[in-house]
């Protein structure tokens, strides 16, 4: 009844969220990747839990996290890689490169938009088939401590919503880059390392040096993984919270405001130089 | 009003030039030199809603990028182009729904779907209303009988069956103008023909306009009321697809196949008086060629028929193919040339060397 009625009035929402159902049919259709991707990020999962079992040692908390906490952490932000990651990058890279972006113009709908779409089917797959059922596994095993609040649950959910704009976003730009250099590949290597590395994947930002930390404040990195991390395992709390969302939302629109910009040089690169 | 209008169009491309060398690469590291190339060189021409159009020229020739511009792809240099009402560069969106396009070297459908959902989502795309999607889906699958293979994933498919596909989908939201780049290439003669068949029935029964580019002049003959022909940015010939062969094709080969043994010289003495040239084929076969300015067909004919005994009369025609290799060879349809046979030149290499290929 309801998507009747959206394919009536707003058809072309309606394509879109068909574009983003294609998607996700689509990563039914492989579904090889999604057990290899079970397999490395339960690996990493694990080698970080060890990983850090041995750096707290004795020590009850580090730079005031505890080690439940760290796990937590830990758990959650490699789960919430799975839902915000995505290729975007590359396959958007691609196109240029072979060209057939070209043809993306001679249908009436918007380029990015449709990249952001079928990466948030891929995202919903992963949140699904992924996320979900190995936060359970993971909490079964791991000593793990939820948030019993479940207003924190909502607003972890926005904030993921927030992390996969985000990184889609950074994607979108690391992509479109192909318009401007020959060869993007080694910009996009980077970029994912920059990503898991300066997003606080791999060692949350408080323990950074002094001056690193101030750094990374002032990027976009950390609102993908460190920010929704923080309030989940509960280091972030009370009022700071909305002001943590607040830094998501305002890392939205800046980068809102430089894709948009990249995009518009993009085209008219496109539209004079032919691609 | 025109459905295409375009006047004095051009499409300058800045394309980067390598130096030589080590040398050279140190030295592009900082100042780039550029070398400009016009695609598509001051070009205007008007085709009239319903007409089909050929288009066509050497790899290189601008084709491609005056496709690009007509669909709103690239921006040109200048000039002025309407399609449809819009330029199509500018109210992009709104232009691109009126009309369709096929790229016959790329796939606009979903690789990895199947192909009814794929056309699904163009019927949301354009905005198609479902009961018109369904009248016109069923008479396109109807046309094409594609009904077994819908729900194939597209990159199962062949590419006859593929092709036929694009034109499906390119026609859905029943445009008034179908640009098509290259739409038979590679296809097979029975395939060929059917999407011929198809875009002309297309073109009678909704009027919709057809530009197309090729490299196979069959379709041309098939389809083509009018070319327009191109090289090096320039259009060269712009008219009837006969008047073309009238003035290019520049005479009939008549071959005989006589009851008996013949000679040459009895053949040429009854032909006296016409600038005919006789040529020996084997002892019983017999070659006429028949300059068209200066003698008929018939008159040859009626010389020789009430003589000779025949057990067989050919005529052949100057084809398309070689009035057009003559023209790429001597690069002007301006220019009429009197040899009378046509040197088989291969000209593709030096095509190739000149094509630019602009994405």
């Amino acid at each position: 009844m309801f998507s009747a009625y959206i394919d009536k009035q707003f058809p072309l929402i309606s394509a879109y969220l068909d574009i983003m159902r294609i998607r996700f049919l689509m990563m039914m259709a492989y579904r090889v990747n999604y057990y290899s991707g079970i397999v490395i990020y339960a690996i990493n999962i694990g080698a970080y839990y060890f990983l850090w079992k041995a750096i707290y040692g004795e020590n009850e908390t580090l730079n005031g996290i505890s080690l439940v906490q760290m796990t937590t952490y830990v758990a959650v932000s490699w789960m919430a890689r799975a839902f915000y990651f995505n290729n975007l990058d590359r396959e958007i890279a691609a196109e240029i490169r072979d060209g057939s972006v070209a043809i993306q113009f001679i249908r009436p709908y918007k380029y990015l938009m449709v990249k952001i779409m079928q990466g948030f089917g891929e995202g919903i797959f992963r949140l699904l088939l992924f996320t979900t059922p190995g936060m359970v596994i993971v909490t079964l095993i791991l000593p793990i401590e939820l948030p019993k609040d479940p207003a924190i649950w909502a607003l972890f959910m926005v904030m993921l919503f927030f992390s996969f704009l985000i990184n889609s976003q950074i994607n979108i730009m690391t992509g479109l880059c192909a318009f401007f250099i020959e060869n993007n590949e080694g910009m996009m290597r980077m970029k994912r390392v920059v990503i898991d590395f300066c997003s606080g994947l791999i060692i949350p930002i408080t323990f950074f040096p002094g001056w690193a930390e101030t750094v990374l404040k002032f990027l976009p990195f950390q609102a993908i993984t460190y920010l929704p991390g923080s309030v989940f395992m509960g280091t972030v709390g009370g009022k700071m919270i909305f002001t943590v969302l607040g830094i998501q939302v305002l890392w939205f629109v800046l980068l809102s405001a430089a894709v948009f910009q990249i995009w518009r040089l993009a085209r008219r690169r496109l539209f004079v130089q032919g691609g | 009003m025109f459905a295409i209008d375009v006047s004095h169009l051009s499409k300058e491309f800045k394309v980067q030039k390598n130096r030589q060398g080590l040398k050279g690469a140190f030295k592009d590291l900082f100042v780039r030199d550029y070398t400009r190339i016009m695609a598509v060189n001051d070009i205007s021409f008007q085709i009239a809603k319903g007409e089909i159009c050929g288009y066509i020229g050497e790899n290189g020739a601008g084709k491609s990028t005056t496709i690009k511009m007509l669909t709103g792809i690239l921006v040109p240099t200048t000039g002025n182009i309407q399609v449809n009402g819009f330029v199509p560069y500018k109210e992009r969106e709104k232009f691109v729904r009126g009309i369709g396009v096929v790229f016959g070297q790329r796939s606009q459908l979903w690789w990895d779907i199947g192909v009814i959902e794929s056309f699904q989502l163009l019927r949301k795309v354009y905005r198609v209303s479902a009961q018109d999607y369904k009248t016109r889906l069923d008479e396109l699958v109807e046309r094409l009988q594609l009904q077994d293979i819908l729900t194939r994933p597209v990159r199962k498919l062949s590419l006859g069956q593929r092709m036929r596909c694009e034109l499906v989908a390119s026609l859905l939201h029943n445009p008034s103008i179908l640009f098509l780049d290259e739409p038979t290439i590679g296809l097979d003669i029975v395939v060929k023909t059917e999407i011929r068949d198809f875009l002309k029935t297309m073109n009678q029964k909704y009027e919709t306009t057809i530009l197309l580019t090729t490299h196979d002049l069959q379709d041309i003959e098939a389809l083509c009321s009018r070319v327009i022909m191109l090289d090096d940015g320039r259009i060269i010939y712009d008219g009837g697809l006969q008047e073309l062969k009238q003035t290019w094709g520049k005479g009939t080969e008549v071959v005989f196949q006589f009851a008996d043994h013949y000679s040459l010289e009895h053949l040429q003495e009854l032909t006296q008086g016409l600038t005919v040239q006789w040529s020996k084929e084997n002892d019983i076969t017999a070659k006429v060629w028949i300059p068209q300015e200066e003698t008929n067909v018939s008159q040859v004919l009626s010389r020789v028929v009430g003589v000779m005994e025949i057990r067989d009369i050919q005529i052949l025609q100057t084809k398309t193919d070689d009035i057009v290799r003559e023209i790429y060879r001597t690069g002007s349809a301006a220019s009429t040339g009197g040899s009378a046979a046509f040197p088989a030149t291969d000209s593709t290499a030096e095509a190739e060397s000149k094509a630019a290929s602009h994405v």
